[in-house]
């Protein structure tokens, strides 16, 4: 079992990005931003996260929280990476099903 | 070799067992240079750490899923597994430890702190209070670092006194609750988790014992004595006899309170005060048939909130409301809504992430400020009012425009259920809880606006005298019996009933047989209780005439200061039964 990550490769790098609202009511608090770091896992692109010209690492809950994201705040995806696209329509559909949550 | 420790004894009762050392005092971390060739060395711990905590949240998942049965503290401990994980986290250790070479633990420590501090400076209070959760990973993780061993008050033997620095509510929620006999404490206070915990479940528990948990170990044979706030490690047989003939004698008290369970609180010229309990937790509701008790004057939610560490949904609370107004049935039930803030922050951290949180953002304040959430609460308990035995109660009062908010948001909500066809109780009581000062000169006021009061009088005396009781330096100026208290008190009990409201006291003072007395004579009509103190306070009541009440009441209401007046009480308690101050 290992817990550090591999560097994410860039290699053969596609970008995507993409702006999101927050439209679930109690906004990406605890458990959406623990559901959006699995989902982004998954991927070998680098997620990047941008809200107000703020930048966190889309794979780390505590950056996520940190952005403090309520509900109506517009927020910017971007993956970098072979499988960016695909990252980010993913991580799109956790933002209007609401993380789940309503 | 016996060993005493004096502390502060919080709920009555003696438990001879076995110690349990659940905490200490916060973690010392040590802090020394390493060499650049032992990075790696120290990489590999930071690791070996990180699995370790994973493993044990696992281990954690899987014990909640099979013991409480809720999805919801488990998704908590998914917050809690990708924390472990994070690699933002991950990446500043590494590099901090590359740059300081100083051992990790040390890096880990500062860098965690960092985070939490950062997090607890966040302008939404909502996304602020999720610094317990990075707080709770980040110990667990220290903890496994410094090779200390996590421990849990789950599984323990029997016959368990429980020894900690501290404990919080998130550390009580899988408290075992068939073998533990006792509760000690470091730190706290009559109002902290443990008491309030301890006096709800009627197991004894002494707190302030300084620094007992750093020199007791697992194991020990102890007396706890929640009489006289003592911790005897290893008793002599001297002492073990001493407190057998104690224990005769307490017995054969304890065995007149019980044949009081089902007769009234009537004053012996037959004046009728209603006794009811204080209850943290829906299991807390047996404990109180057992003495006999009028309903629950007083059920504090937060620990639903607090145990979970997230706000349980609609459903959720409305099953535990109702669990415990079936439980209380004929009886009635005062549901108090969120009282989070002050010294009730999740998951029991003692963060204040205000400069002053007693006069923060607390009690109604914090459910006007989120009403969604409040709302949700007030749905829950408006469902489980059907049976017409159901009240609610708003803590933190200070004026009337906030009973007029919280009204107003109950009325939305009552319209909403309407519209659904969901039952409730349409004439459903609502009070105010009297705890701010503004509020008690207000009454007449306020009185316009519900149906009922319940004065808390531990924040009350708290906010009058403006001492903290916690802090040794002025605990002296914490008097229930000043002037001003009593006059607060008084104006309470007239604007009620000058109103056609009745009116409580759920504070730790109705539940001490000495003020007893200066409550009745003032015209409460409510006292409401732990169950441990419950029998005693019957007892007094049984033993006075309301006339005797009433001449100690006008008497104090003359005396210009307050030991004059605690003099006085004493003087009718010894004359009454002076084995209730036992």
């Amino acid at each position: 079992m290992t817990i550090f990550r591999q560097t994410p490769e860039s290699g053969g790098a596609q970008v995507a990005t993409k702006e999101v609202t927050v439209i679930n009511k109690l906004g990406i608090h605890a458990r959406p931003a623990a559901l959006f770091v699995k989902v982004a896992s998954k991927f070998d692109s680098s997620i990047i996260v941008e809200r107000e010209g703020e930048q966190i690492n889309g794979k780390s809950i505590m950056g996520l929280m940190m952005l403090a994201a309520g509900a109506g705040s517009q927020l910017k995806l971007i993956a970098e990476g072979r499988d960016a696209e695909d990252a980010v329509a993913e991580l799109e559909k956790l933002f209007q099903r609401k993380f789940d949550e309503e | 070799m016996e060993r005493t420790f004096q502390g502060i004894g919080v709920s009555p009762g003696v438990a001879r067992g076995t110690i349990y050392v659940f905490s200490v005092a916060e973690e010392v971390v040590p802090e020394y240079d390493v060499k650049p060739e032992d990075v790696a060395r120290e990489l590999g711990r930071f690791e070996q750490a990180l699995i370790a905590t994973r493993q044990q949240l696992h281990e954690l998942q899987a014990r909640i899923a099979t013991g409480i049965g809720s999805a919801a503290p488990s998704s908590i401990l998914e917050v809690h597994l990708s924390l472990t994980e994070d690699p933002a986290l991950i990446e500043q250790v590494t590099a901090r430890l590359e740059s300081d070479m100083k051992n990790v633990e040390f890096v880990f420590h500062d860098v965690a702190r960092k985070y939490i501090r950062t997090m607890q400076e966040l302008p939404d209070e909502f996304f602020r209070e999720r610094a317990v959760d990075v707080q709770d990973v980040t110990r667990r993780i220290l903890r496994n670092l410094l090779g200390r061993e996590q421990r849990l008050l789950s599984n323990l033997p029997p016959d368990t006194i429980v020894l900690a620095y501290d404990l919080a509510p998130s550390d009580t929620s899988a408290l075992d609750r068939e073998h533990v006999i006792g509760f000690a404490t470091d730190v706290g206070s009559h109002t902290s988790h443990t008491a309030i915990m301890a006096r709800s479940t009627d197991l004894p528990a002494v707190v302030g014992l300084h620094n007992a948990s750093e020199h007791v170990h697992d194991g020990q044979m102890a007396i706890l004595d929640g009489y006289s706030g003592t911790l005897i490690v290893e008793p002599t047989q001297q002492t073990l006899f001493i407190y057998g003939q104690l224990e005769v004698k307490r017995h054969s008290l304890q065995e007149r309170l019980d044949g009081l369970r089902d007769l009234p609180a009537e004053t012996l010229d037959g004046h009728r005060i209603a006794i009811s309990g204080n209850i943290e937790l829906p299991d807390d509701v047996p404990a109180l048939s057992r003495v006999g008790a009028e309903g629950i004057g007083l059920f504090r939610t937060e620990f639903l909130y607090l145990e979970k560490d997230e706000m349980p949904d609609e459903q959720a609370q409305f099953e535990a409301y109702s669990k415990v107004a079936k439980g209380a049935h004929p009886h009635a039930v005062i549901i108090r809504t969120l009282d989070l803030g002050g010294d009730k922050l999740p998951a029991g951290e003692k963060i204040p992430s205000e400069s002053n949180p007693f006069l923060g953002l607390r009690g109604i304040r914090y459910c006007l400020a989120n009403p969604g959430i409040f709302q949700t609460q007030l749905r829950a308990i408006l469902r489980a009012s059907a049976d017409r035995n159901v009240r609610i109660m708003y803590p933190m009062i200070s004026g009337v425009a906030e009973v007029t908010q919280a009204n107003e948001l109950l009325e939305s909500v009552k319209h909403d259920l309407r519209q659904e066809g969901l039952p409730f109780d349409e004439e459903i009581q609502v009070g105010a809880m009297i705890e701010v000062p503004s509020a008690a000169l207000t009454a007449e006021m306020l009185a316009g606006e519900v149906d009922f009061f319940s004065i808390g009088s531990n924040d009350l005396i708290q906010y009058t005298m403006a001492v903290d009781r916690v802090n040794e330096r002025v605990a002296n100026l914490y008097e229930p019996t000043h002037p001003a208290i009593l006059r607060l008190i008084r104006n309470c009990v007239e604007s009620a009933h000058n109103n056609g409201l009745w009116v409580g006291v759920c504070g730790e003072i109705a539940g001490d047989p000495i003020y007893v007395p200066l409550l009745v004579g003032m015209g409460v009509d409510e006292l409401s209780v732990g169950a441990a103190n419950l029998p005693r306070i019957k007892e007094v009541i049984r033993r006075l005439t309301y006339r005797e009440a009433q001449e100690v009441a006008a008497a104090s209401l003359h005396t210009n200061n307050g030991c004059d007046v605690l003099a006085m009480l004493n003087a009718l308690i010894q004359r009454i039964d002076p084995d209730l101050l036992g």
